[in-house]
């Protein structure tokens, strides 16, 4: 107690101010009130430096004045043809029930889809390879399917393909509304009109589709080669031709050709590449192969190299997404199996065999990660 | 590459085989184009390196060793099918440090008493390529073991293999050495129609470029690539077995919950 009284008054200070000063950094200073601690440690334990969360709204005010009851009442749809009444709780404020349509009814769409009178199949619809039977028939599964081609096409009496019925369809439509248009200028602005359904052109997209999603990682190798290979072709024709301007336009078409081929091959090569990833075991594996495909373009495309450069080039690009460590760990593993880490006797084979070799000690230090 | 071959006209083989063809502004960079087999190489293996022998009683403070920096074809074929001249480029300190030779054996040799890194460009027949290619090789003239008696009969030797590769070569370059010992060429598809090769003009009046009869070529060393592949295959076979087994033990482990240490047990490397 005297020593309390000596020391007394700046000793009691300072403990406080300490355990102030220690609370902070432990505790959020207590700040939320409304939310336990814990959920506000969430947000990163500190106040927010832009006020993230208001507070004072994470607990729901609950409206004081309203009475607030639940009634289990009936309610139709506006969506449906036939008058079920059904149940469901509904969230009544001072015994008025809400009004209004069933919430859902508004996301009941549907298409627009055309209907023709005989008359006018007579006048304008007629086609050799299609009768009026079937014509009727696919009109009326459109409509029942909102236009799922697929699905109407696997409902289809007759075996049609999809873009058959989808030529019919929209060859129809098109036919319909120009005929029905007051003057032609009116509906030229319609995309039915302007870019009429093209049969040819779909089923050879469609066909380059699957020829994409179906090819092997040999054919994907090739062609990222020939692709890097493009590329810096466009690249040095584009720096070359920058001195001379007057034929600037043709070599900007020529790059800008080539690099539409490029962007689109590139879009088509991603989803397979996509499709391999799950059987890869190393995740990088297409861009390591972008990697290898673009250093070989590059050393055929010096007038002549030595075998050892060659093979450091390669191994640089295979090891491109590893790190230092990485590296380091493939060369004490090649030490450790008695192999060279730069071959006594570079010739092709041996060269290939010790890029495969480094490629393999890669793959297996991956897996070893996992 | 589009398509002008390149003209042949053997009764101007004295004068160089080039036709002046003026300027025309039209959309290939060169003058003349040359018509080149994709996916085709060609590779010279060659071998480049120093020998260096102690004088003996014959050293000096500045002269202790005569030593010979050479390039030959691994096989020690004449490699002057390709190679048009070979510049040593020794130390500074030596007279003339540039040293240049016109025809094979492509080799030079000196005195001194230091060991330098000699820097080696390789040139090449018209036909070939205009650029030279440039190699890096230091001089040892101290054996690795500190052997009491310094012998001036064995030479301390240091070899580089390498090849030489030409990914795209010329057609006439490639006619002309279809079937040179020196040369590794790719079988073509039958058919496969050649221009009539050129012969170049070859300053070596003084013989044989190769180097099988060479006074040091007992000296030289061997390579075999046969043992190199054998190492690096049965290194690629444990890998493999490594990898099979990992993998199967991955998917066992794949449903059950994650092991504490997913490395315990097994240290490959």
């Amino acid at each position: 107690m005297d020593a309390k009284d000596i020391l007394g008054i700046p000793k009691t200070q300072l403990p406080t101010t300490q355990e102030k000063k220690s609370r902070p950094q432990k505790e959020p200073q207590r700040k939320p009130d409304g939310i336990s601690r814990e959920v506000y440690a969430l947000t990163g334990g500190l106040a927010p430096l832009m006020p993230s969360i208001d507070v004072s709204q994470l607990k729901k005010r609950p409206p004081s004045d309203e009475k607030i009851t639940w009634q289990w009442l009936p309610f139709t749809n506006s969506a449906r043809k036939d008058n079920l009444q059904l149940y469901h709780w509904v969230r009544v404020v001072n015994g008025v029930p809400p009004t209004g349509d069933y919430s859902f009814a508004k996301y009941n769409k549907s298409v627009d889809v055309v209907k023709y009178t005989d008359e006018e199949y007579e006048k304008y619809l007629t086609d050799p390879m299609w009768t009026k039977e079937e014509t009727d028939q696919l009109f009326e599964l459109c409509e029942r399917f909102d236009l799922r081609f697929i699905v109407i096409a696997d409902r289809f009496p007759s075996s049609r393909t999809v873009e058959e019925l989808k030529d019919r369809y929209y060859g129809v439509s098109r036919a319909i509304l120009i005929a029905r248009a007051p003057s032609p200028t009116d509906v030229s602005g319609h995309p039915l009109v302007k870019d009429p359904y093209n049969v040819s052109q779909e089923v050879e997209r469609k066909r380059a589709l699957s020829m994409v999603l179906s090819q092997t990682k040999h054919q994907e190798r090739k062609d990222a080669e020939v692709l890097a290979e493009a590329k810096r072709i466009t690249d040095s024709r584009m720096a070359s031709r920058a001195a001379e301007e007057p034929e600037m336009p043709v070599a900007s078409h020529v790059g800008s050709e080539s690099a539409d081929r490029a962007v689109v091959l590139g879009d088509t090569v991603s989803p397979s590449s996509n499709i391999q990833l799950p059987s890869a075991t190393v995740v990088p594996s297409t861009s390591i192969i972008a990697d290898s495909a673009s250093t070989l373009a590059s050393l055929r495309m010096l007038r002549v190299y030595l075998r050892t450069y060659a093979l450091e080039q390669m191994v640089q690009a295979a090891s491109s997404s590893a790190g230092l460590r990485t590296i380091k760990r493939v060369e004490q593993a090649l030490q450790e199996l008695g192999v060279n880490l730069k071959p006594k006797v570079p010739t092709k084979a041996v060269c290939a065999e010790h890029l495969e070799l480094r490629k393999e000690i890669l793959t297996l230090l991956n897996l070893q990660k996992q | 590459m589009e398509g002008e071959i390149e003209p042949v006209d053997c009764a101007s083989a004295s004068k160089p085989p080039r036709i002046e063809i003026p300027k025309v502004p039209d959309d290939s960079e060169k003058p003349i184009a040359i018509k080149r087999l994709k996916d085709v190489e060609i590779c010279v293996p060659i071998v480049y390196g120093t020998m260096a022998f102690h004088l003996g009683r014959k050293a000096s403070e500045s002269q202790s060793h005569r030593w010979t920096v050479y390039v030959r074809g691994a096989t020690n074929e004449d490699i002057g099918v390709v190679i048009k001249r070979v510049v040593f480029q020794l130390h500074p300190s030596f007279n003339n440090p540039t040293r240049v030779v016109e025809s094979p054996p492509f080799e030079l040799q000196e005195c001194g008493w230091g060991e330098f890194e000699i820097a080696i460009s390789l040139f090449f027949h018209s036909d070939v390529c205009d650029k030279p290619l440039d190699l890096y090789h230091h001089l040892k003239l101290y054996p690795e073991a500190e052997s009491g008696p310094k012998s001036t009969k064995k030479p301390v030797v240091m070899e580089s293999y390498n090849e030489i590769v030409f990914p795209e070569p010329a057609e006439g370059f490639f006619a002309r050495v279809l079937n040179h010992p020196a040369v590794v060429v790719p079988r073509l598809p039958a058919g496969f129609v050649l221009p009539t090769p050129v012969p170049i003009d070859s300053v070596h009046g003084k013989g044989r470029g190769d180097t099988k009869n060479h006074p040091l070529s007992h000296w030289f060393m061997n390579f075999s690539e046969a043992d190199e592949l054998l190492k690096i295959a049965s290194a690629r076979q444990q890998v493999q077995a490594h990898i099979i087994k990992l993998r199967r033990e991955l998917n066992m482990m794949n449903g059950l919950p994650p092991p504490p240490n997913p490395a315990s047990g097994h240290d490959y490397a």
